[in-house]
C-alpha cells in the first residue's frame, strides 16, 4: 500500500516547498559566510544574521512539515524528490538531490527549532567571549550543514554535509584553542569520527558500484527502492553476508563514529571542552544524532532480506552495539564528577538506546527517542551551562550544591530534563520513547539479552542523574564565590525546552501513536484501551520500578548529604577498585593508548628510522657522489680550463704589448729595424749561396 | 789589368754606409734627409759603374737610370724639406724623436 502511494505521488511534480527545500540549509551556510566577513566587535549584526537565517529556516521547515502532514492526512505518503546531475562521468553520473518525506520533515523541524533555541541561549552564554562573531559563524555553518544532511536524497550529498558537520564540530570543540586540552579534544574528535567515515565512504562506493546510483529515491530507480534493493540483497559479499548486509555494516561504522557508539565513543566526552551551547547543540541534540538519522534513512537497506519477524545481520549488529553502548556509557557516567562529562556519557548511553531502538523496533522507535532526547538533552546541557555560568566556570559537581535556592529557574527546568532522561512515568517524553525501545527489545525474536542490558542501563541512568541533581542542587553551597541565576536570554530557552521535554510524549503514547503512524504512513487511531492492556501495564510497572530503584538508590546514597568536596564518594567506600575503574572511564582511552596509539607511535618510529637511516642514507650517498663529482669538475675547471685560458690570454696580451713597443711612432726605429733586417737577409743570402 | 769596377763599388758601398749611418743616428730631420740623399747617390754611383763596365756600355741605360734617380731625389728632397718646415712650424722642432705621433 505504501509503495503504491509512493509511486503515485512520485509522478507528480514536486510542490513549491519541496522545490525550494534547498533554501533551508543554504540560508545558514550563506549567513555563516557573511558573518565570517564581519569584524569581531560587531556582535549585534552577527547574532541578528544567524538567528534571523535560522528563524527563516525554521519557518520553511514548518511549512514543509505542514505539507507532509497535509499529504498524510489525505492518505498519501509524501515523498517528493528533486534530483539533478552534478557531474557526468562516462555513462553514469554523480547525482545530487533532496527529498521531502516524513523522516526529513520531522528532523528539519527538530534541528532548526532546537538550533534556534541554542543560538538564542548562546547570545547570553558567549556574551563575554572576544571571539563572539567567529562562534556564530561556526554555529551557523553547522546548522546549515546539519539541515543539509537531513534533506539529502543522495549518499554523496549526505556525505559532503556530514563532513562539513564533522569540520564544524572540530572547529567548535577547539573553539578555545588556547587551551591545549581543547585543541587535543578537537583533534581526537576529528580523527576518531574520520576513522568511522573511512568505512562509511567504502560503503558508499560499494553501494554505488552495486546499484549504479547514489540517489535514495528516484521514481523507482533510486538505490533504496525495491529494484535496487533486490540486487544488493541477492549479491553475496562473502562471510555469509549479502552485499546489503556488508554495505549496511560499513555505513553503520560511519554512523557509530558520528554517534559515539561503543568502540568509537572516546571522542564524545572529550568534546565537552567546547563551549556549553556547542555541547548542547552538536554533541547532544543534533550532530551525534546524525548517525542515528543516517541508519534511519538507509533503513530499507539495513532491513532488506529479513524474514517476517526476523532481523538481518546488520540490524542485529546495530541492536547489540546500541545496547552494549547504553550500559557501558551509563556505568561510566555513574563515577564522573564533571557535570558536562556526566551528560556526555549519558548522551553516549542514550545514543545507544536510539541505535538499539532502530535495530530492535524500526525507524519510528529509534527516531522518536532521537527527537525527545534532542529536547531534553539540549535542556540538560543548557541547564548545565547555566549552572557553570552561575558558579563562575566551575564544572566539578562536588564544588556545587544548594543551587535550588540560588538558581530556582535552572533547578526547575533541569529537574524536568532529568526526569525526562530517567524516563519518569506518564508526564515526561523520555518515558514514552524509552518505553517503546524497551517494549521492542522485549519482543525481539533473536535474543533477550539486549532487553536486560537496556533495563539495567535505565536503572543506571536514573541513578546517575539523581546523584548529579543531589550534588548540584541539593545540600549546601560548597563552591567559591556567590552563585547567581542566569539572564533571561538563557533561562527562556530552558523553559521552552522544558515544556517540550514534557509535552512531546503526547505524540508517541501507545494510545495515540501519532509519531509512529506518521513515519510509517498509517492512520493514527486514538485507542484509549491501549492504556489498560495487560502488556502495557506490565511494561508501565516495570518502567516505574526501574526509575524508582534508580532514583531511590541515588537518593539513599547522596540525597541532601552535601559531602565535603575532598571526601570519597559514597560508592567509593564500598568498592574502591570498581569505582576507580569507572572513574577512569573503564580504561578505554588507556587501552587505545597502549594498543592503537602505541602501535602507531611504534610504526611512526619505524618509519622515522627508515626515513633517517635507509632513505636518508641513500640520499646522503647520492649527495656525496654528486658533491664529489662537482668538486672534481671544479678542480678541473679552475686548474685546467680556466688556467690554460687565462695563461693564453695573458701571453696574448704580453706579446701584444711587446709588438706594440715596436710600433712606437719613431720613424728612425722603423728604419733601424729595416736596416737590421736587410743586413740579416743579405747575410743569409750570402751564406746560402756559398758554393 | 783588372777592371776598376770593384773600386767604384767599394766607394759606393762606403757612401751608402755613411748615408745609412747618418739616417739612423742623426736626430735632426734635415740631416736624416741628407743621409738619405747620400744613400741615393751611392745607388746612382752603382748604376753608372755597372753600366760603364757592363756588357753593353754603348746603350745609355745606366745614364738614364741615374738621371731618373736624380730627378726623383730632387723631388723627394723638395717634398721632404717642405714636410720638415711644416712640422717645424707646427711643433717648433726638427727632432725626429719628438715626432712620435705617427703610431696607430
Amino acid at each position: 500500500m505504501i509503495l503504491e502511494a509512493t509511486a503515485s505521488t512520485a509522478q507528480l511534480a514536486p510542490s513549491s516547498i519541496a522545490g525550494i527545500l534547498w533554501v533551508i540549509p543554504a540560508l545558514p551556510i550563506v549567513v555563516s559566510g557573511v558573518i565570517a566577513l564581519l569584524k569581531q566587535p560587531q556582535r549585534k549584526p552577527a547574532t541578528g544574521l544567524a538567528i534571523g537565517a535560522l528563524s527563516i529556516s525554521l519557518l520553511l521547515s514548518l511549512v514543509a512539515f505542514a505539507r507532509v502532514v497535509a499529504g498524510w492526512a489525505h492518505g498519501i505518503a509524501v515523498r517528493e524528490v528533486v534530483n539533478f546531475t552534478w557531474a557526468r562521468v562516462g555513462p553514469t553520473g554523480l547525482e545530487l538531490g533532496w527529498v521531502l518525506d516524513p523522516l526529513a520533515a520531522i528532523m528539519l523541524v527538530m534541528v532548526s527549532f532546537v538550533g534556534l533555541l541554542i543560538f538564542i541561549y548562546s547570545v547570553g552564554y558567549m556574551e563575554h567571549d572576544e571571539n563572539f562573531t567567529r562562534f556564530f559563524c561556526f554555529l551557523s555553518l553547522f546548522a546549515g550543514a546539519m539541515l543539509g544532511v537531513v534533506i539529502s536524497n543522495s549518499l554523496l550529498l549526505l556525505f559532503m554535509c556530514w563532513e562539513i558537520v564533522g569540520l564544524t564540530s572540530y572547529l567548535l570543540i577547539g573553539f578555545w584553542y588556547q587551551k591545549p586540552s581543547a585543541a587535543a579534544a578537537a583533534k581526537k574528535a576529528f580523527i576518531t569520527t574520520r576513522f568511522g567515515d573511512v568505512f562509511f565512504l567504502l560503503g558508499i562506493v560499494w553501494f554505488f558500484a552495486q546499484t549504479g546510483t547514489l540517489l535514495f529515491y528516484n521514481h523507482g530507480l533510486g538505490s533504496l527502492e525495491p529494484l535496487s534493493l533486490a540486487v544488493v540483497a541477492t549479491n553475496h559479499a562473502g562471510l555469509g553476508l549479502s552485499a546489503a548486509g556488508a554495505i549496511g555494516l560499513l555505513i553503520f561504522a560511519g554512523a557509530a563514529g558520528k554517534s559515539g557508539q561503543l568502540p568509537l565513543h572516546v571522542w564524545l566526552p572529550d568534546a565537552m571542552e567546547g563551549p556549553t551551547p556547542v555541547s548542547a547543540l552538536i554533541h547532544a541534540a543534533t550532530m551525534v544524532a546524525a548517525g542515528v538519522y543516517l541508519i534511519a534513512r538507509v533503513y530499507p537497506l539495513m532491513q532488506v532480506g529479513a524474514g517476517p519477524g526476523g532481523s538481518t545481520t546488520a540490524l542485529t549488529v546495530v541492536a547489540w552495539v546500541g545496547a552494549a553502548t547504553a550500559v557501558f556509557a551509563a556505568l561510566i557516567a555513574v563515577a564522573q564528577n564533571d557535570i558536562k562529562r556526566i551528560l556526555a556519557y549519558s548522551t553516549i548511553s542514550q545514543l545507544g538506546y536510539m541505535m538499539a531502538g532502530l535495530g530492535l523496533g524500526g525507524v519510528a522507535v529509534g527516531m522518536f527517542h532521537l527527537i525527545t532526547h534532542a529536547f531534553f538533552k539540549a535542556l540538560l546541557f543548557l541547564g548545565a551551562g547555566s549552572v557553570i555560568h552561575g558558579c563562575h566556570e566551575e564544572q566539578d559537581i562536588r564544588r556545587m550544591g544548594g543551587l535550588r535556592v540560588d538558581m530556582p529557574l535552572t533547578f526547575a527546568t533541569y529537574g524536568i530534563g532529568m526526569l525526562a532522561l530517567c524516563g519518569f512515568p506518564i508526564a515526561f517524553s523520555g518515558f514514552w520513547s524509552k518505553d517503546a525501545i524497551l517494549e521492542s527489545a522485549q519482543h525481539w525474536s533473536v535474543a533477550k539479552t539486549p532487553f536486560y542490558l537496556l533495563v539495567f542501563g535505565a536503572v543506571l541512568t536514573a541513578f546517575y542523574m539523581t546523584r548529579q541533581i543531589c550534588y548540584v542542587f541539593l545540600g549546601y553551597w560548597r563552591g567559591h564565590g556567590e552563585a547567581h541565576e542566569s539572564p533571561t536570554v538563557m533561562t527562556l530557552p530552558l523553559a521552552v525546552l522544558a515544556f517540550f521535554a514534557m509535552a512531546l510524549g503526547v505524540i508517541g503514547t501507545p494510545a495515540w501513536p501519532w509519531f509512529h503512524a506518521f513515519l510509517e504512513n498509517r492512520a493514527p487511531g486514538l485507542d484509549m484501551h491501549a492504556f489498560i492492556e495487560p502488556s502495557f501495564l506490565a511494561l508501565l510497572s516495570t518502567s516505574t520500578l526501574i526509575v524508582a530503584i534508580g532514583i531511590g538508590l541515588g537518593w539513599w546514597l547522596y540525597g541532601n548529604k552535601s559531602p565535603k568536596p575532598e571526601a570519597p564518594d559514597a560508592l567509593e567506600k564500598t568498592a574502591p577498585h570498581v569505582w576507580a575503574a569507572l572513574r577512569d572511564r573503564l580504561y578505554v582511552d588507556e587501552f587505545y593508548g597502549v594498543t592503537i596509539i602505541a602501535f602507531y607511535a611504534w610504526w611512526a618510529r619505524v618509519a622515522d628510522w627508515f626515513d633517517r637511516r635507509v632513505w636518508g642514507g641513500i640520499v646522503a650517498v647520492v649527495t656525496w657522489l654528486f658533491n664529489f663529482w662537482a668538486r672534481f669538475n671544479r678542480t678541473l675547471d679552475m686548474n685546467w680550463v680556466d688556467g690554460s685560458f687565462d695563461k693564453s690570454c695573458e701571453e696574448l696580451s704580453n706579446s701584444g704589448g711587446l709588438l706594440a713597443r715596436v710600433q712606437g711612432g719613431r720613424v728612425q726605429n722603423y728604419l733601424r729595424i729595416l736596416a737590421v733586417a736587410v743586413v740579416v737577409l743579405a747575410a743569409v743570402l750570402l751564406w746560402s749561396s756559398r758554393p | 789589368m783588372e777592371s776598376p769596377l770593384a773600386g767604384y763599388l767599394l766607394v759606393a758601398a762606403l757612401l751608402f754606409a755613411i748615408g745609412l749611418a747618418g739616417a739612423l743616428v742623426r736626430r735632426n730631420a734635415i740631416l736624416v734627409l741628407i743621409g738619405i740623399e747620400l744613400m741615393l747617390n751611392a745607388a746612382n754611383l752603382n748604376l753608372i759603374a755597372f753600366w760603364r763596365y757592363g756588357p753593353h756600355p754603348e746603350a745609355l741605360t745606366g745614364m738614364m737610370f741615374a738621371i731618373f734617380s736624380i730627378a726623383v731625389a730632387a723631388a723627394e728632397a723638395a717634398v721632404g724639406l717642405g714636410l720638415v718646415i711644416s712640422i717645424y712650424r707646427h711643433a717648433n722642432t726638427t727632432e725626429l724623436d719628438k715626432m712620435n705621433r705617427m703610431k696607430g
